[in-house]
């Protein structure tokens, strides 16, 4: 009836094979997962890292009367397809600022047109032959060099690739974000502490409950819908705005932070309320004076992370209209502006090579940010943590 | 006046009203107990009770006046706002000063206020949701109203054709060419999330029981907060990802087998939207896992089972509801997901069965129909609104679905972590 | 085999450390399992301490002790269940059939399908009643055919005097039976796979009483087809169901002997405090 240990050994040698088996597997998937990752910030790095550095030419430039009225003859004939469209158009508005330049013939390093940067970073570009070899001589002489973009965190959006940058985007997401939070959060946060502390457990808390859950699952676009049909079309705010796009990332945060604060409250023991309780405090001043600021740390930690995924939103702000073209940065809530992820999206969809390095650079703006908000949040919890 | 200098000005008279009524509201507060009165609250809370007494009208005519204006188009002076708000303000703390007296309850009547502010809070998660039914209906209706349900439910052809004019008045003596037939949405929609799930799922379901199985804790430490890392990158770029690397990628694989891909192949979509569903499986997956009760693990292995033999046969059928709810879940969000089709997927409604053709979705055309200056009552335009009603329902029913199923398994394993 | 005869009454003059004095000496007395010098830590905490233990074939041999006393992680020594916990680090020699159970050729799984076990809480699988049963069996390659299949799962439900009850319901789930079912199930569930030791590891501690003694009547039952070492916080079960009592304190084994000696006139002043209830 019984088996000896090596007859047993014997059969189970298949099956601890296919052991083996599934656990290769599984970790094969999530090597794969991680790998996924690897690919996907190595392309994004490679794709962006160029559009952080800008082809600049030095040359003299003449300011005179007549580059005044023409700015092409600013710059010598040869070069003068070379520099920037967008740097000569600036050129008069520089003498008007600045009259002492009138008749003087300065050496200055001068943004080249995008073409010319694509060259010197070796990629195709649709120079001519008698372009190119005028370039190379000035790459050999050492006067057309990549330098540092500085414009690309200075300037908003533009026509001309090589003065197209992120400030204008990024002032938008501050305004909008500002929006989202001033709302989401004390909204968030009360609606948390009615659930968590005073509510009755009744059929109208359980319909609020269920109803949270539902939001925290409704496609994003669908809150666009409601931001347009709502906000912009019956309540008459300016469209493309930080105070539309705002609130409608706060309607679809709320549920992250009513669920994240609402677990906050939970982990703070019962015997810390009775204990309040104990010495005649009001249901108001056990929540105020020692439930809240024992879980503040966790609803931070819970904010933070519905803000971060607030900021790589782009479905709602696309129907609400915040996907424009907007060169100059917002100064108030009601301006149309656009945030960085719409700004990405409207460059992936320019075809220059210029333009696809700037979406890359952007998302890699972009990434870091997000990455820095989560370390914090994580930080905060890690800091914080505490154990009952 | 500027509407900055009216919103400053009034936001003085109400902090104003607030400071002077908290102060005068304590003093008499003071002034009672000194006289030997015995009172049922802080000289405090008094302050706060008359404080809110001036100060919370005048907000609240504040409030409505810019409700009126925004939606009724009622002309408001804001010289007219400003001393209506100040007469409030004063009103009401004549009444709050007069109800502070020994017997009055103040801390009370505030955790009542209190109470309802915590009410109106939460109520505004049932609004949004009643807003974003009604909002959704409401244009809806009007869609069908011009186009009939049932072509759109059935109908194969997508062409919104001149809707567009039609609707701006210039379509007299022109025969409508527009076509609402959603079922090539659908198709393209279904297709993309198809092939989504069947990468997210088994990478997803594979990786959640290396961790939760396998895994030493060192590598589980570093894999959850990397998976978590992919969860957390926008949409949007994953969309670039799709669309500059993952389909030419794939045209180029499939191009020296003679088989022409497009460029908005349905395959990069649904491939890129499958990486970035995995970690919503795999940590749901794990925690599920991880909440099967070890004595069902024991149970197994005392057997004579091995741990592969357990975790097939035992603890992935405990685990099984849970598993499909967080695909349930994953589900919704591959169908509900917009930036990722909008910018790899194709615009042009198709039905086919090849992933390698370009398809639409739902929700790209959602965007399509409400990017770009058009009439708002267009046909078009309103479509959007009916597919967001299909999209909404759906994925309604997948969460209703989705939260039964885990609560069961919670009341089974009585896990309260999930 | 070193077989123990030993003398009626104390002093214990037992032959080897860890034999029981004996007194029934027309019992089975050949060993099951044989213990040595056994040690275990926790980390740092050593829970058990120099256990040396005879385990003899088919007799119901009963672990009692105070809570913490190190009489649980050794009944899980005996099917290396502590090799799921990291930190645990075992030294001696737990001897079966011949072979250690600790060295590094020997197969855990195949030393668990001869030690089968049963736990505190019923665990049955989330499968039906019929699966419970023939999913280990079935793995063992023990039965494939169906109709060998149903035989083997009324056989081991009628041991476990569940048939009756269960017989109509196969194929509903485990889950649905009462917790004295369950875990009758649970046993049913072990000795279907036919092994030589069944471990249990505090077996009615969450059932009722009338359930608590049906298991009883079923263990006196089984010692006739296997070797079954029980840990009980139950003095009077151990009483009604041992053949042999070991008792511990603080991780180590204070005295190991019969049952009846144990109750009547143990021979260590700690057991008798405990049997007596001085401390518990």
């Amino acid at each position: 009836m019984s088996h000896s240990f090596d007859d047993i050994s014997a059969q189970l040698k298949g099956r601890h094979r296919r052991t083996k088996r599934l656990k290769f597997m599984s970790m094969g998937a999530l090597a794969l997962a991680a790998t996924f990752l690897v690919v996907f910030i190595g392309d994004m790095v490679m794709r962006g890292y160029p559009a952080f550095q800008q082809a600049e030419l030095h040359v003299p430039v003449t300011y005179s009367e007549q580059s005044q009225e023409i700015p092409l003859a600013a710059v010598e004939e040869d070069v003068r397809d070379l520099v920037s469209r967008g740097w000569l158009r600036q050129l008069p508005r520089d003498m008007a600022a600045d009259a002492s330049l009138m008749g003087q013939t300065i050496d200055r390093w001068v943004i080249a047109d995008d073409q010319v940067d694509q060259y010197l970073k070796g990629h195709k570009s649709h120079l001519k032959p008698k372009q190119t070899a005028v370039l190379d001589r000035m790459i050999e002489n050492g006067t057309a060099e990549l330098k540092f973009n500085i414009n690309f965190f200075t300037t908003g959006d533009s026509k001309l690739p090589e003065y197209a940058g992120i400030w204008s985007a990024a002032m938008g997401t501050i305004l909008t974000l500002l929006v989202t939070l001033a709302f989401a959060f004390p909204v968030g946060v009360l609606t948390a502490v009615y659930l968590e502390e005073f509510a009755p457990d009744n059929r109208f808390t359980q319909a609020i409950e269920i109803n949270i859950n539902n939001l925290a699952a409704v496609p994003s676009i669908l809150f666009g819908l409601l931001g347009l049909a709502i906000f912009i079309n019956f309540f008459g705010m300016p469209r493309s705005s930080p105070l539309v796009g705002g609130l409608t990332l706060g309607l679809m945060t709320l549920p992250v932070i009513i669920i994240t604060t609402r677990s906050a409250l939970r982990s703070v023991p019962d015997t810390i309320r009775q204990a309040a309780f104990g010495v005649g405090c009001s249901r108001w001043q056990v929540v105020r004076d020692h439930v809240l600021p024992l879980s503040l740390p966790g609803i931070l930690t819970g904010s933070i992370i519905g803000l971060a995924q607030a900021m790589g939103e782009t479905a709602p702000l696309i129907i609400v209209g915040m996907v424009a073209f907007i060169p100059d940065a917002p100064t108030a809530i009601t301006q149309a502006a656009t945030v960085l992820p719409a700004q990405i999206f409207t460059w992936a969809g320019e075809p220059e090579q210029a333009y696809v390095e700037r979406t890359a650079a952007g998302i890699l703006v972009l990434l870091s940010v997000l990455i820095l908000l989560n370390a914090a949040a994580v930080m905060l919890r890690k800091k914080f943590e505490r154990r009952w | 006046m500027q509407t900055q200098q009216i919103f400053l000005f009034f936001i003085g008279i109400v902090a104003l009203a607030g400071l002077v009524a908290f102060f005068s509201g304590r003093s008499k507060a003071q002034r009672v107990r000194a006289s030997g009165a015995e009172m049922y609250a802080q000289p405090d809370q008094y302050g706060w009770f008359t404080a809110i007494s001036s100060a919370g009208p005048a907000l609240l005519v504040g409030l409505a006046a810019v409700v009126a204006i925004a939606t009724a188009d009622i002309d408001i002076e804001g010289m007219q706002l400003l001393i209506a708000s100040l007469v409030v303000a004063a009103v009401g703390l004549v009444i709050g000063l007069a109800l502070v007296k020994p017997d009055f309850h103040a801390r009370n009547a505030i955790e009542t206020l209190i109470r309802y502010v915590l009410i109106g809070a939460a109520m505004i998660s049932i609004v949004t949701t009643f807003g974003i039914l009604v909002s959704i209906i409401f244009e809806a209706i009007r869609f069908f109203q011009m186009e009939s349900f049932w072509t759109f439910i059935t109908g194969t052809t997508w062409d919104p054709g001149n809707s567009f004019q039609m609707a701006a008045g210039r379509g007299e003596g022109v025969e409508s060419t527009a076509n609402f037939g959603a079922v090539p949405l659908f198709a393209g929609t279904f297709m993309i999330t198809l092939i989504a799930m069947l990468v997210a799922i088994p990478i997803g379901l594979l990786a959640a029981v290396y961790m939760a199985e396998f895994a030493p804790e060192s590598v589980r430490t570093v894999a959850k907060p990397v998976l978590e890392v992919l969860a957390g990158i926008p949409t949007v770029v994953y969309g670039f990802f799709a669309a500059i690397t993952v389909a030419p990628l794939i045209v180029d694989i499939f191009s020296p087998l003679g088989i022409e891909a497009s460029y908005n192949n349905a395959l990069a979509p649904g491939l890129v939207m499958g990486i970035m569903i995995i970690p919503f499986i795999s940590s749901l997956s794990d925690d599920v896992i991880t909440s099967v009760p070890d004595t069902m693990r024991q149970g197994s292995l005392a057997l004579g089972m091995t741990h592969g033999e357990t975790i097939r046969n035992v603890i992935l059928p405990a685990a099984l509801p849970g598993i499909i709810s967080a695909s349930l879940l994953a589900m919704s969000r591959a169908l509900g997901e917009t930036m990722i089709v909008v910018m790899a997927a194709g615009m042009r409604p198709n039905l086919t069965a090849n992933p390698l053709e370009d398809m639409t979705t739902v929700t790209v055309r959602i965007v399509a129909a409400l990017t770009g200056d058009q009439e708002f009552a267009s046909a078009e335009t309103l479509s959007a609104f009916a597919l967001g009603l299909v999209l909404f329902v759906v994925t309604l029913l997948l969460n209703m679905v989705s939260v039964v199923l885990i609560r069961r398994f919670r009341e089974k394993y009585s896990a309260n972590n999930l | 085999m070193n077989s123990t005869v030993a003398t009626p009454a104390k002093p214990a003059a037992a032959t080897r450390p860890g034999s029981p004095v004996v007194i029934n000496e027309d019992a089975n007395h050949e060993l099951a399992i044989r213990v040595e010098d056994l040690n275990l830590w926790y980390g740092e905490k050593q829970a058990l301490k120099n256990i040396n233990i005879d385990v003899f074939q088919k007799n119901v041999t009963a672990l009692i002790g105070p809570s913490g006393c190190g009489k649980s992680t050794f009944l899980r020594c005996l099917n290396r269940m502590n090799d799921l916990i990291r930190s645990v680090r075992i030294e001696g020699l737990v001897e079966m059939d011949g072979r250690d159970v600790n060295a590094r050729n020997m197969d855990e799984v195949a030393l668990r399908r001869r030690v089968g076990m049963v736990f505190q809480k019923p665990n049955p699988f989330p499968k039906s009643i019929y699966d419970n049963i023939a999913y280990a069996p079935t793995m063992h390659d023990l039965v494939s055919r169906r109709a060998d299949k149903d035989d083997l799962v009324e056989s081991a439900l009628r041991d476990a005097g569940l048939w009756e009850e269960v017989k109509d319901i196969l194929d509903q789930p485990g889950t649905s039976l009462s917790g004295g079912q369950q875990q009758r199930l649970c046993i049913a569930r072990a000795i279907a796979v036919k092994p030589d030791v069944i471990l249990m590891d505090e077996p009615t501690s969450a059932l009722d009483p009338i359930s608590t003694a049906t298991i009883e009547d079923l263990m006196d039952k089984l010692k006739t087809q296997f070797s079954i070492v029980t840990v009980t916080h139950n003095m009077q079960q151990a009483a009604r169901v041992a053949d042999y009592t070991a008792f511990f304190h603080m991780g180590e084994l204070v005295e190991y002997n019969d049952t009846k000696t144990m109750f009547s006139n143990p021979n260590t002043k700690k057991a008798e405090d405990y049997i007596t209830g001085r401390y518990g």
